[in-house]
């Protein structure tokens, strides 16, 4: 059980600001992503898309501007738990314990949701009956490439994910690329291979076609494919993998009581909090009259709720406004000599 | 203004008067109809606000721009009839255009 003053859940812009501000006050806190890299949406969605209103920044990317936010926090060091999705959020006396899906328990007074609109999910596949074999051999992402080894492979998708899974496993598998579309948008070089191995018969390549439905007696055997014309196609599979990028989720978050309002959490615009005791949200996540999902609202409302936690943190201290100009304090928490 | 038809997947038909310059999807938002979630708020980076449109208007909407036919890849089963609807620029032109929702957005 890790004890600490905030835990903030989501890493993106908003989660790293407000973590800033814990570290300015002097509290301490832990920052749990279901991704395996900071930075939310900015890194995950628009990572080279430039932004144009963050205040002072004319224009930046979505990693400059993750790597710029990594950086300010740096001298605290907080914890990051990356690959963490928060699954369970329960009140034990005066505190709260939050628990990971990979176990990692926390026990705090405050939590501060930033989640986005959610956590990062795979797309999975349309049909029913790909859900019998979802984690086996209907899979959305590879952990161990040596299962498919001389085994029949149904990869599905046209990015860059699909393109590099085809190329690699078209050496040790019988592998099948099928897409919706004939353009894929891919990296130029991988599209290029993917066209070379099918000419070559080392791919198998279907365009214009989709997932109909996946079929076996026990164990997955065949994967029925349909072109937008109504044609169908079935094909050996041992596999089907799809690579259609990530969707957010709320998950979770909607058991927790927190009277959601379209997949949103209503707060109060004083200090963030939602009807929760200690439970606070901001960013994109957050509800209130006249919210804008900008970055630079998250941030403000990231720099009150750290003020927000600081009276459940540290209830017998009063909390003090101090500028970073002028306070040796901050400095000290800076590392600033 | 155009007056807009959110057909859902189930048949249920809402009409929406939207202004000229809002997209589709914000008419949809600002007017409360269910079946498109817009997670990215109009970035054309989630391809949750996905509508199919009919042939006689489909050719009639401004042509996709770079990108969306990619993001369309990631949509819940989309044909050649898909669209973006946080692309789709509302103008007097496209008064009385109907767009049928899929059956989710995922």
């Amino acid at each position: 059980m890790i004890k600490t003053d905030v835990v903030i859940i989501g890493a993106g812009p908003t989660g790293l600001f407000c973590a800033h501000q814990l570290g300015i006050i002097g509290l301490k806190c832990e920052i749990v992503d279901n991704l395996d890299k900071i930075g939310g949406q900015c890194i995950e969605l628009y990572p080279d898309k430039p932004i144009y209103d963050i205040p002072a920044v004319p224009e930046c990317t979505g990693e400059e501007l993750t790597n710029n936010l990594i950086k300010q926090i740096k001298p605290f060091n907080f914890n990051f738990h990356l690959n963490n999705k928060v699954q369970e959020l329960r009140k034990e006396n005066e505190s709260w314990i939050v628990k990971t899906t990979n176990g990692i328990e926390f026990n705090t007074p405050n939590v501060v949701i930033a989640g986005g609109v959610g956590s990062f999910e795979p797309r999975k596949f349309p049909t029913k009956s790909a859900e019998k074999w979802d984690g086996k051999t209907v899979l959305y992402s590879i952990k161990d490439k040596s299962i498919f080894k001389d085994k029949s492979v149904a990869i599905f998708g046209g990015g860059d994910s699909a393109l590099d899974w085809a190329i690699e496993l078209s050496s040790i598998s019988k592998v099948s690329l099928i897409h919706r579309r004939d353009e894929f948008r891919g990296a130029p070089a991988s599209i290029q291979k993917i066209k070379e191995l099918s000419e070559k018969n080392r791919i198998n390549l279907f365009t214009k076609y989709s997932i109909k439905d996946v079929k076996g007696n026990g164990s997955l055997e065949e994967v029925e494919i349909k072109s937008e014309e109504g044609e169908s196609k079935t094909l050996k599979a041992d596999y089907v993998l799809g690579f259609f990028g990530l969707i957010m989720q709320l998950g979770p978050i909607a058991e927790w009581g927190l009277n959601l309002d379209k997949k949103t959490i209503p707060v109060n615009t004083e200090n963030f909090e939602t009807n929760k005791k200690g439970i606070f949200a901001i960013g994109d996540i957050c509800n209130y009259p006249g919210k804008l999902k900008l970055i630079l609202s998250g941030f403000h409302e990231g720099a009150l709720a750290a003020r927000g936690c600081f009276k459940y943190a540290r209830p017998n201290e009063k909390y003090r406004f101090e500028f970073t100009t002028a306070s040796n304090t901050i400095k000290d928490r800076l590392g600033i000599k | 203004m155009a007056k807009i038809k959110y057909i859902e997947h189930n048949g249920n038909e809402h009409i929406a008067d939207v202004q000229n310059g809002l997209t589709i999807m914000e008419g949809a938002i600002q007017n409360d109809i269910p079946g498109i979630d817009a997670d990215c708020g109009g970035s054309m980076s989630c391809a949750t606000c996905h509508v199919y449109v009919k042939e006689d208007w489909y050719d009639k909407l401004p042509k996709k721009e770079m990108g969306e036919d990619d993001m369309l890849d990631q949509a819940y089963e989309p044909n050649s009839s898909s669209r973006l609807s946080c692309q789709i620029i509302v103008s007097d032109d496209l008064d009385g255009l109907s767009v049928h929702m899929p059956e989710k957005q995922v």
